[in-house]
C-alpha cells in the first residue's frame, strides 16, 4: 500500500476566465484526516471535482493509491458535496440501494450494508419512508450513510457540518473518527478555520486557486510561531514592568509577551522571577490557523 | 452499461409506479370505458320490456294487435275506461297506459295528442318508437279513407344521398372514401406523435431541473458519467411513454370493442328495422353501414407497416427533443419562468410541425409535403401522418435517416451542454454562454 492515499501534482483548472485551481501540488498522507482549507471561492469544490473525475483537470496529474485516476476512481471515493441533495420523494431505502448499486456494489452486498448503517444509526424503519418526510438532520444521516456505504478509502466530505445541530455534529464526527481509525482516509474541506484544527492532522491551505501553504498542523503553527508567551501570575506587577519586556498585552493576573529573536523562554522565565513576579503559569501561545490564514493572504475569511 | 441500465429502471419504475401515472394510464381508457357503458346504459336503460296498456278510444286499433310490438315495448288492447285502468295499470303488471283519445282521427289535423300514464317516463328510442308506429298508422287509415292505393304511394318515395367533392383549384381532387379514412388516421397519428413528443420531453426538462435543484446530480455524477445519466433518464422516461402508448394500444381498441359488442346486444336490431321500415327520420342504416366500411377499410389498411414506421419515428424524434429539453433543463436549474421562456421556441418548432403535417395530411401528394417531411425537426410528425397514403418507400428512408442522424447529433450537443450545466450554480446562462459550453474541455 502506497504512503499516499492521495496525491495532487501540479493541477491546473482553467475556466473562461479565470484560473480556479492553479498549479496546486499536495499528498495526502495513507490514513489521515486531512483539511482542505481556504475561503469560499477559492477553488476547493473545483479540486474536488477533478478529483472525484467529475471534471477533468487541464494539465496536471492525479493519483489515488499511486495510480492515476481512471474510471474506477469514482468507486473508491466517497464524497459528499457541500449542497446536500437526494431524490425527494423516493424511499430511503430505494434511494440508498439504488446509490450504492451505482457506486458499483452488487444488490446483495449494498442491502447488508445499508442494513448495517441503518441500524448502527438506529433508523431501520426509515428504510420504507419517503425522503421528504424526514427532517433535516435525519436527511443528513441518509445522505452521510450513501457516502460511506460503499468503503471508500478515501472520504471526501466537503463542509460536512453545515446545518447540523450540535448532536448530529458529534454523531458524524465520532463516525469519521471511527472510520479513520479503520483505516479511512479522510479530506475534510471547510473554511470554517476552527473546526480543522480540531480534527484534522494534515492541511492544505489554498486560496484564489493556488496553495499558500501545506502540511502538519502543528509543524504549520509552529513554523508560524511568533515566540509570544502566556503568564498567568498572583499578587502585583512591579511597576517598570513594561520597559523590560515587550508587553503584547496586559490585564489582570495574565501577561502576553513577545521574546526578541535570539532570546528563549528561559530566559524571559528568569527574567520575570528576578523582577519578583509570581509566575503560577508559564506557557508558549502557537498562532491559530485563522491567523496564520490571515497573516499568510493578508485579507480575511469571507 | 450496467450503471445506465440502473439509471433507466430508477427512471422507469419511479415513474411507473407513481400514482399520477398509475391513475392517467388506466384512467384514460377506464374514463372512455365509463363512457360507452353511460352510452349503453342510456340506450339499454328500457331493455326491461314495458307492457302498455292501450285504451283505444278512437278506435284506431281495435282489437286486432294492429299495433307491432318491439322487443321491449308489448301492446296490450284494453276493454277497460281509461279511469279505470289509471288506478290498476300496475295491479295488472303494465308500465303504464296509453291513451287514444276519441277524437284522434276526426279530422285531418297535422299535429295529433296522444297521452301516456305511468310513474315511471319512458325513454326516448320508446317514445319515439310509440309515436312513429301511431303515426304510421293514422297516417295509413287516412290513405285508406281517401281511397289512393297504399302500394302507390310506396312507390313514389324517394330517398337522397348527398356525396360531398371536394374541388381545389389546379387539381382536381375527388375524395375516395379510403383517402377519408386514411385523413382521419393521419390526423390521429400526427396528434398523438405532437402530444406524447412534447409531453415526454418536458418531462425529462422537469427531471433534469430537479435533479439540478436538489442537488442530488453532484452525488450521481460522482459515480456516473453525465451522458450515462442524460442518456439513461431519456431512455427510462421514453420507456415510460411506450408503455403508457402500450397499455392505451390494447386496453383502448378492447374497450371499444367490447363496448361496440354490448351497444349491438343492446340496440335491438328489429326495432331498428321497424324504425327504418316506417320511415323514420333517423339515418340508422347509412349510420351503421358507414361504420362498417369504415372498420373494413382500417381494416385494410396497412398496419404492418404504420406502425412499426410510426415508432422508429417517435422513437428518433423524441430523442431528438428531449435531449433538446434536457440540455434546457441542465441551463435553467430551478429557474421555471427562465424555463418556459427557452422551451417556448422548441415548442414552437413542435408546433410549426404539427401544422405542417396536417397541411401535408390535405394534400399528401404535394411537394411541401414531400419537403418538409425531410426536415428532421418536423419529420417525427409529418411522416407518421403521411403514412396512411402510401408515400414511397425512398421518402419514407430518406426522412428516416436525416432524422436518427440529426438525432444522434444533437443528443451529442446536448450531452455537452448538460454536462457542463448541472454543475453551473447562480448565474444565469444566456443562450451564448450555453452555446460556448458545447466547446468546453471535461
Amino acid at each position: 500500500m502506497p504512503m499516499n492515499v492521495l496525491e495532487l501534482i501540479d493541477v491546473v483548472k482553467r475556466y473562461e476566465n479565470h484560473t480556479a485551481v492553479d498549479n496546486v501540488s499536495f499528498t495526502v498522507p495513507q490514513g489521515t484526516i486531512y483539511g482542505l482549507l481556504g475561503p469560499n471561492g477559492a477553488g476547493k469544490t473545483s479540486l474536488i471535482r477533478i478529483i472525484t473525475t467529475i471534471t477533468r483537470a487541464d494539465h496536471g496529474t492525479v493519483l489515488l493509491n499511486g495510480e492515476k485516476i481512471n474510471t474506477s476512481t469514482p468507486s473508491k471515493i466517497g464524497y459528499m458535496p457541500e449542497e446536500r441533495g437526494l431524490y425527494k420523494k423516493m424511499k430511503v431505502g430505494d434511494q440508498l440501494m439504488y446509490l450504492a448499486q451505482l457506486k458499483g456494489l452488487t444488490k446483495k452486498k449494498a442491502k447488508s450494508e445499508i442494513d448495517g448503517w441503518m441500524e448502527k444509526f438506529d433508523i431501520e424503519s426509515w428504510w420504507d419512508r419517503r425522503v421528504e418526510e424526514l427532517s433535516k438532520g435525519m436527511q443528513q444521516k441518509i445522505q452521510f450513510i450513501s457516502t460511506i456505504m460503499h468503503r471508500p478509502n478515501l472520504l471526501i466530505l466537503d463542509e460536512p457540518f453545515s446545518g447540523l445541530d450540535p448532536i448530529n455534529t458529534n454523531l458524524i464526527k465520532d463516525e469519521i473518527y471511527q472510520l479513520n481509525q479503520e483505516g479511512t482516509s479522510i479530506i475534510f474541506s471547510t473554511h470554517r478555520m476552527e473546526q480543522v484544527e480540531e480534527i484534522c492532522e494534515h492541511i492544505v491551505l489554498i486560496n484564489k486557486g493556488k496553495k499558500v501553504l501545506d502540511g502538519n498542523v502543528r509543524a504549520i503553527k509552529l513554523q508560524n510561531k511568533e515566540n509570544l508567551y502566556r503568564i498567568d501570575y498572583e499578587g502585583t506587577l512591579p511597576n517598570h514592568i513594561g520597559d523590560q519586556f515587550k508587553l503584547e498585552s496586559s490585564s489582570d493576573k495574565e501577561l502576553l509577551i513577545k521574546v526578541a529573536p535570539g532570546e528563549d523562554s528561559n530566559q524571559l522565565l528568569a527574567a520575570l522571577i528576578r523582577n519578583n513576579v509570581h509566575v503560577t503559569s508559564f506557557s508558549e501561545v502557537l498562532p491559530t490557523l485563522n491567523d496564520i490564514f490571515i497573516k499568510q493572504v493578508g485579507s480575511s475569511d469571507e | 452499461m450496467n450503471k445506465l441500465w440502473l439509471i433507466i429502471k430508477r427512471e422507469y419504475l419511479t415513474r411507473v409506479t407513481k400514482k399520477t401515472f398509475i391513475l392517467a394510464t388506466l384512467g384514460t381508457p377506464l374514463a372512455l370505458a365509463l363512457f360507452l357503458a353511460a352510452e349503453v346504459w342510456i340506450l339499454t336503460y328500457e331493455s326491461e320490456s314495458n307492457r302498455i296498456a292501450v285504451v283505444d278510444d278512437a278506435a284506431l286499433v281495435g282489437t286486432d294487435k294492429a299495433l307491432k310490438d318491439s322487443k321491449t315495448i308489448k301492446f296490450f288492447v284494453r276493454k277497460e275506461s281509461l279511469e279505470e285502468l289509471k288506478e290498476k295499470y300496475a295491479e295488472l303488471d303494465y308500465s303504464g297506459v296509453l291513451y287514444l283519445p276519441e277524437n284522434l282521427t276526426q279530422n285531418d289535423k297535422r299535429d295529433v295528442r296522444v297521452e301516456y300514464y305511468s310513474e315511471d317516463k319512458l325513454g326516448i328510442v320508446s317514445k319515439e318508437y310509440i309515436e312513429k308506429i301511431i303515426s304510421k298508422r293514422i297516417e295509413n287509415q287516412r290513405v285508406a279513407r281517401s281511397g289512393y292505393d297504399q302500394k302507390v304511394l310506396d312507390g313514389f318515395e324517394t330517398k337522397v344521398e348527398m356525396k360531398q367533392k371536394t374541388t381545389i383549384v389546379g387539381e382536381e381532387d375527388e375524395k375516395s372514401f379510403s383517402a377519408e379514412i386514411a385523413t382521419f388516421i393521419g390526423f390521429f397519428i400526427g396528434y398523438l406523435m405532437f402530444f406524447v413528443v412534447m409531453i415526454y420531453g418536458q418531462m425529462v426538462m422537469r427531471s433534469v431541473m430537479e435533479e439540478k435543484t436538489n442537488r442530488i446530480v453532484e452525488v450521481i455524477i460522482s459515480s456516473v458519467k453525465p451522458f450515462q445519466l442524460m442518456l439513461g433518464k431519456i431512455m427510462g422516461v421514453g420507456m415510460v411513454g411506450l408503455t403508457q402508448l402500450g397499455i392505451w394500444a390494447i386496453l383502448i381498441p378492447a374497450i371499444v370493442m367490447l363496448s361496440s359488442f354490448f351497444l349491438q346486444g343492446a340496440i335491438d336490431p328489429s326495432a331498428m328495422e321497424d324504425l327504418g321500415g316506417l320511415g323514420g327520420d333517423f339515418d340508422q342504416e347509412s349510420t351503421q353501414e358507414y361504420i362498417l366500411k369504415a372498420m373494413e377499410e382500417l381494416g385494410t389498411m396497412n398496419w404492418w407497416a404504420i406502425i412499426p414506421i410510426s415508432l422508429m419515428f417517435f422513437l428518433a424524434g423524441y430523442f431528438l427533443y428531449s435531449s433538446i429539453f434536457a440540455a434546457l433543463g441542465s441551463a435553467v436549474g430551478d429557474d421555471v419562468e427562465e424555463a418556459q421562456s427557452l422551451t417556448i421556441p422548441v415548442t414552437l418548432l413542435l408546433g410549426i410541425g404539427f401544422f405542417l403535417a396536417f397541411a401535408s395530411i390535405r394534400n399528401p401528394n404535394s411537394s411541401m409535403a414531400f419537403w418538409s417531411s425531410l426536415i428532421p425537426f418536423f419529420s417525427p410528425i409529418i411522416m407518421p401522418a403521411r403514412l396512411a397514403f402510401n408515400p414511397p418507400w425512398w421518402e419514407i428512408a430518406l426522412s428516416l435517416v436525416l432524422l436518427i442522424i440529426t438525432s444522434l447529433l444533437f443528443v451529442w450537443l446536448s450531452a455537452r451542454i448538460y454536462r457542463v450545466g448541472i454543475l453551473m450554480y447562480g448565474k444565469k446562462a444566456s443562450v451564448k454562454e450555453i452555446g460556448k459550453w458545447v466547446f468546453y474541455k471535461e
